[in-house]
């Protein structure tokens, strides 16, 4: 019951505050909401358990990102500077795509019949994580590791480059 | 268990709505940070998806929560890697609006 009651209140934030990040005109504002989304997407992990993903989440997404998010705001745009609205047909037409294809997936995925395994857990504790995640065995995830570090580094690279200035000799090329 | 009463079929209600949510922001904005944030609701809410079919459907497993932690730090460096680019196209066009950035070449 009290987990119903939980699960609820996280899924109403979720859902609220969704929508008015993707509908609020001022963009300071959307960025907060979306931080809102991401904490209460964090809770739902915490319900189900995954606390190492929920930590990861909270400090990445909630932390990370939406800093990096609200940081390049406050560099583009006046803060009380409001979005213009888009225009009604362009809502009316993306709102129709967006119940359309919502209301198609929620018919599909409703009418399949997911029978729970009914399987012992693998406790998802960070010890567990940590060793699948260096592991090479079976199910270890070394790979997709290693795969990760090589894109942050790109990553990392690429938005180096892409951001620092022009020195002076190359502009007059 | 916390998830007991709760079925497998409203993570995925609540995910679909979110995701959903995320296409119409994506379609209806023009500001590219907004764009932006839109595409970090539809990646979470894939995360989401990835969680609770881990948790309910492949319980031995751990596939779900390492899809999801590679997603977040895709999500991480695509939105660095965008602000750069954002912040580039503003220092040349004054401006992040879409229909007022349409030169390639500046």
């Amino acid at each position: 019951m009290n987990n119903q009651v939980m699960f609820f209140l996280l899924s109403a934030i979720i859902l609220i505050f969704s929508v008015l990040t993707v509908t609020t005109r001022r963009v300071l504002r959307a960025a907060v909401y979306l931080l809102f989304v991401l904490v209460a997407t964090a809770g739902i992990y915490f319900q189900l358990q995954y606390n190492f993903l929920a930590a990861v989440q909270l400090t990445v997404y909630a932390g990370g990102i939406v800093v990096l998010i609200i940081f390049s705001i406050l560099l583009t745009s006046h803060i009380s500077e409001r979005a213009p609205r888009a225009s009604a047909a362009k809502a009316a037409l993306s709102a129709l795509a967006a119940v359309a294809g919502a209301i198609l997936v929620l018919l599909t995925v409703l009418q399949f019949n997911f029978t729970p395994a009914g399987i012992a857990k693998i406790e998802p504790t960070v010890t567990n994580v940590g060793r699948a995640l260096v592991s090479y065995k079976e199910y270890g995830y070394a790979l997709p590791f290693e795969a990760i570090s090589i894109l942050l580094l790109a990553a990392m690279i690429g938005a180096i480059v892409v951001a620092k200035k022009e020195s002076n000799q190359e502009k007059q090329k | 268990m916390m998830t007991e009463g709760i079925p497998l079929e409203y993570f995925l209600i609540v995910s679909t709505l979110m995701f959903f949510i995320g296409i119409f922001g994506f379609l209806t904005r023009k500001n590219l940070i907004t764009m932006l944030m839109s595409i970090e609701l539809i990646l979470n809410s894939v995360n989401i998806n990835f969680v609770a079919f881990n948790s309910y459907l492949f319980p031995h497993q751990m596939q779900g929560q390492f899809f999801s932690l590679i997603i977040i730090a895709v999500a991480a460096a695509e939105a660095a890697v965008a602000i750069a680019i954002i912040i580039n196209i503003y220092r040349n066009f004054r401006s992040i609006e879409t229909d007022k950035v349409d030169e390639m070449k500046y």
